[in-house]
């Protein structure tokens, strides 16, 4: 099979990346050390290609409320124009479809930003969703745009050097708001923990993008490196943590799933109708050793499974996330089973560590 | 991607990336390859094998983990652990950085001959470069 490609491939070689396929996708996974790259975001900045990633518009009338039936989260949260909510969308039957986020632009404008590996489905999905309930509705995917995501505590400022011509639009943005500046849409998101933008812009024009920012002091930063950031920050990985066979309140969710307003939207039925019975915490190792996915934990209230595992360069420990019976509480120690050996882990609040800082 | 290993021609090897060295005393120590190291990333952990412990050749007997994943050290040659480096539980990172000087755990070898068995350089480099394409 060959690999998917960005349009930032060859610039990834040229940096000497390290190539994997990740879900079909020819991705850099690094451009030397890991670990490296996940201290250069905690404590200045780094740039990563999610070209991968699909940018979709919702547009026409009705928008909102058709965003409102499809989601879990309640896109009436959004009033302030630009402003971004993290949901997941469901199935009827409460399996998770994929997590995303949404920009509020306009009453005739939502964007949509979802995974590479669900961007299919989705938007398949959307649009069956759309032609039964808002016909109206143009649900387009916008495979002619690129992003770049710019994170760490430098990021913003390393952005604006090299676009001065948005800076005036977008150093007012909140966290988690997006500004549309023409040739570039510019929000303040990120899958990191730290600050930052995500820019979206045409993919004829990221190529030198990358390179501007490059030339201004943002390095490259690989995936690896962008799976232990938002492990360390607490922040979901579909296909791992959750997917269509797991309950979005089995997985550390519920702060995004509106059960209390009156609205109905799809899957709520099926939540309400089968309340969890586990949930996902975070691990600190206690024991030598690494937390991998799928490893089995050993709690006094049953079994639970690892969603994610690995290494925190922050900490310097090995961090997880596992879901397990309700019954776990902070501080809790378990065993988790690694190789022939039980290894003993506590159970902790996460996330781990943000803003350049452990937290555990 | 370079694939231009960096193979010191007095060691022997292993299909499985495992380096051995003999030693003065006639056991051998054990470390993964340079190539093994560039695959696997940044280490995090190794877990060596017990002293005393008898191993069959190919026998898994080792993990190496990077941030990454974890890998499997296997025994290259039947034989006995006689010692393991005790330095790499504080400092696994010196597998990336000296992957040759940085040995994992050394076995009194059951057959000498064994040892002398195993692939050189030159066809180690084969090995590489054929799961390269």
């Amino acid at each position: 099979m060959t690999l998917k490609q960005t349009p930032l491939n060859a610039a990834h070689r040229a940096m000497g990346a390290k190539m994997v396929d990740f879900g079909g996708w020819d991705m850099p996974v690094n451009y030397g050390s890991q670990i490296d790259e996940h201290h250069q975001v905690r404590n200045d900045c780094g740039m990563f290609d999610v070209c991968h990633m699909r940018v979709v518009d919702a547009k026409g009338d009705g928008v909102r409320a058709f965003l409102r039936y499809l989601l879990a989260n309640n896109a009436d949260k959004l009033t302030l124009p630009g402003k971004a909510l993290y949901s997941a969308m469901l199935r009827p039957d409460g399996g998770v479809i994929d997590d995303l986020i949404i920009y509020f632009m306009t009453e005739q404008w939502f964007r949509i930003v979802v995974n590479a590996g669900t961007a299919d489905k989705d938007i398949a999905w959307m649009k069956q969703q759309a032609a039964a309930h808002a016909p109206q509705l143009a649900i387009t995917s916008r495979d002619d745009l690129a992003m770049v995501a710019v994170q760490g505590p430098n990021a913003r400022a390393r952005v604006w050097q090299v676009l001065p011509q948005t800076k005036a639009a977008t150093e007012g943005l909140q966290n988690f708001q997006a500004a549309d500046c023409g040739e570039y849409f510019i929000a303040r998101t990120g899958y990191t923990g730290e600050d930052g933008f995500e820019v979206m812009l045409l993919k004829s024009a990221v190529e030198a993008f990358w390179y501007a920012l490059n030339q201004a002091g943002v390095k490259p930063i690989g995936l690896g490196a962008r799976d232990t950031l938002r492990l360390e920050a607490g922040m979901n990985l579909y296909g791992q943590d959750m997917d269509e066979s797991i309950n979005p309140l089995e997985a550390g969710m519920a702060w995004t799933v509106d059960l209390k307003s009156p609205r109905d939207f799809i899957g709520k039925a099926a939540l309400l109708a089968n309340p969890p019975t586990r949930k996902l915490v975070g691990l600190v190792l206690l024991d030598r050793g690494v937390l991998r996915g799928h490893q089995q934990v050993h709690t006094a209230h049953g079994e639970g499974e690892i969603t994610s595992g690995s290494f925190s360069p922050t900490l310097e420990k090995s961090i997880a996330l596992a879901r397990v019976p309700n019954g776990v509480q902070i501080g809790d120690t378990v065993q988790v089973a690694i190789r022939d050996k039980m290894l003993v882990a506590q159970v902790v609040k996460y996330p781990f560590a943000r803003h350049g800082k452990g937290l555990i | 991607m370079s694939n231009s290993s960096n193979l010191p021609s007095n060691l022997k090897y292993t299909a499985s990336h495992e380096w051995v060295r003999t030693e003065a005393d006639g056991s051998i120590s054990i470390g993964i390859t340079d190539h093994a190291q560039e695959l696997l990333g940044d280490m995090v952990f190794v877990e060596a094998p017990a002293n005393g412990r008898k191993l069959k050749a190919k026998e898994e007997c080792a993990v190496v983990e990077s941030v990454k994943a974890a890998a499997d050290v296997y025994a290259p040659v039947a034989g006995e652990v006689v010692a393991a480096n005790s330095a790499l539980d504080n400092a696994p990172e010196s597998i990336n950085s000296d992957p040759y000087g940085a040995w994992i755990f050394r076995m009194k070898p059951d057959n000498a001959a064994d040892v002398a068995a195993l692939m050189d350089a030159a066809a180690y480099q084969a090995v590489v470069d054929s799961e390269a394409h």
